[in-house]
């Protein structure tokens, strides 16, 4: 009964003071050049009201999902692929490496020249946030299997392909999944950017619009609705980890 | 019992040497002949290093010989085979899969339909006791019953051979006695070939029909010592206390020798800096 407090009363308590140190904070300046939470939350309604932001938040999810969905195609058969091949790893180790410290922003300026402005210079800005996470978390999970389990598999004689699909798979499938978890936060991140630079709609347009009017309390309202919907989406691959966790029996019987 | 019939396993003048680029040539078992005939319990023992995770690795088709040949059944072990198979101390059991699925793993690797396959597996599952426990994943299972799970694996596929590497050394006492008891009592069944490492002398002398004993540095087959004792055993026998006894001594001697060489390395090297 007390743990249940806990978890809900101390949350809520701690979002009451940040709205509070908000609020304070704000009210030393003017509504323009920084908006307190009240502002913020009428700017929101008035969104909603101008049928605006259902339409950024739907296009804004809808280019994060086919990116996303992309990112997972490519980099989790490639991350089996050479999580098993230790030499096509080291071949491919250093190209990895060189492209994966360059932050998917620094492509934006390619991205328009070879796709225009519109969904796709986002979408591959969230694809370039998301793979690399991927990859090498796939590469990792898969190299990381336990030798015991190839000997048993080999002892019992199973065919290349139950090896793969019985065997590596389900292995690799808890460390794939914290691959896709961070993957998600990074390209959530990179969304905003996306679509500040190069597309005409979504959340990030939404922020650079109000920009452009001074509306100050829609670019909060845009910080804010960002926020909201990464911490949604991270609540939801979370839920799907902890069930993946319990059936492989990690963290134990809780 | 041994008279007349042609060894299940052989090893001639099998040894097994590494290449370390920081030590040259690390001899793990040195050339050596070891017969075991069909139906045999064999323990393999001695202090480590003695290279018996070696020997059972293959006689298990996990390694190559460097030297010498592993003949089963007359022919050259080259790969490992579903006939023989092993069971390791941390149990080797897929964790995302419950107890029955792991069973069926092994059953579907051999081709068994899948009717057949349930048959079989829970029949294996009961035969340890857990038949109540099918649909539990491992980690809901304690040690003992995850080795349970393990056995009932291996023998759901019928093989003709059982290798055992230090099978119950993860396990609380208690436990390792029931599970001895139970493997012998499985092995009544049906007479099942079981190479059985342990660093445990007294679960040597209570399970195996021949205890061989290795010694180190390098790896090698010291000696044979035959238990003629019918099986259940008793621990408090005092025919059991002999061989208990005897094999005590037999190892004392290998471990001294082994104290004694490691010693004298020891002084080589401290000889070696002090130039």
């Amino acid at each position: 009964m007390a743990e249940k407090i806990q978890k809900f009363l101390l949350p809520t308590l701690a979002v009451g003071l940040f709205l509070m140190i908000w609020q304070y904070a704000a009210s030393h300046y003017t509504p323009e050049l920084f908006p307190g939470p009240t502002h913020v939350f009428q700017a929101i309604l008035e969104l909603i009201k101008e049928g605006r932001l259902w339409k950024d938040i739907t296009i804004s999810l809808t280019r994060f999902s086919i990116a996303y969905s992309i990112a997972v195609t490519c980099a989790i058969p490639l991350g089996l692929f050479l999580g098993r091949c230790r030499s096509c790893l080291r071949a491919i180790d250093p190209v990895v490496q060189l492209l994966r410290p360059i932050s998917p922003i620094a492509w934006f300026p390619l991205a328009v020249l070879w796709f225009g402005i519109g969904n796709t210079p986002a979408i591959f800005i969230i694809f370039m946030a998301a793979f690399f996470p991927m990859l090498l978390a796939t590469i990792s999970a898969v190299r990381s299997i336990p030798a015991i389990n190839y000997k048993v598999a080999n002892n019992f004689g199973a065919k290349p392909a139950l090896v793969f699909l019985g065997i590596i798979i389900p292995a690799a499938f808890p460390g794939i999944m914290t691959g896709l978890h961070i993957a998600l936060g990074t390209a959530w991140i990179h969304l905003v950017a996306g679509e500040m630079l190069g597309a005409d709609s979504g959340l990030g347009y939404l922020i650079i619009d109000a920009r452009n009017f001074l509306r100050t309390d829609q670019i909060m309202a845009g910080m804010l609705l960002v926020g909201i919907l990464g911490l949604l989406l991270n609540k939801l691959i979370t839920i799907g980890e902890q069930v993946i966790n319990k059936q492989w029996g990690i963290n134990g019987q809780r | 019992m041994v008279n007349g019939r042609t060894p299940k396993i052989r090893l001639l003048n099998a040894g097994k040497s590494f290449h370390t680029s920081s030590e040259g040539a690390h001899v793990a078992l040195a050339a050596g002949n070891l017969d075991i005939y069909e139906g045999e319990f064999v323990c393999l023992v001695g202090p480590s290093g003695c290279g018996k995770s070696t020997v059972i690795n293959l006689m298990a088709g996990f390694e190559q010989p460097t030297e010498g040949s592993v003949l089963i059944d007359g022919k050259p072990v080259l790969k490992p085979d579903p006939d023989r198979i092993m069971i390791f101390q941390d149990y080797g059991l897929f964790p995302w899969k419950t107890a029955l699925d792991n069973i069926l793993f092994g059953l579907k690797c051999r081709g068994v339909s899948k009717t057949e396959a349930k048959k079989r597996a829970l029949a294996a599952l009961s035969g340890v006791g857990l038949s109540a426990w099918a649909q539990r994943h491992p980690h809901e299972l304690s040690g003992g019953m995850k080795q349970r799970v393990a056995l009932a694996r291996a023998l759901a596929v019928e093989p003709s051979v059982l290798f055992m590497d230090e099978p119950f050394a993860a396990l609380d006492a208690f436990t390792r006695l029931h599970l001895q008891e139970e493997l012998l009592e499985l092995r009544k069944k049906r007479k099942i070939t079981i190479i059985f490492v342990t660093h445990d002398l007294e679960e040597a002398v209570y399970l195996g029909e021949r205890i061989v004993l290795m010694a180190p540095n390098p790896g090698r087959f010291e000696n044979n010592i035959t238990i003629d004792l019918p099986y259940p055993r008793d621990r408090t026998d005092k025919h059991f206390d002999h061989y208990r006894k005897k094999l005590f001594e037999a190892f004392d001697l290998v471990h001294k020798e082994a104290g004694r060489i490691r010693k004298e390395a020891e002084e080589i090297q401290e000889d070696g800096s002090g130039i």
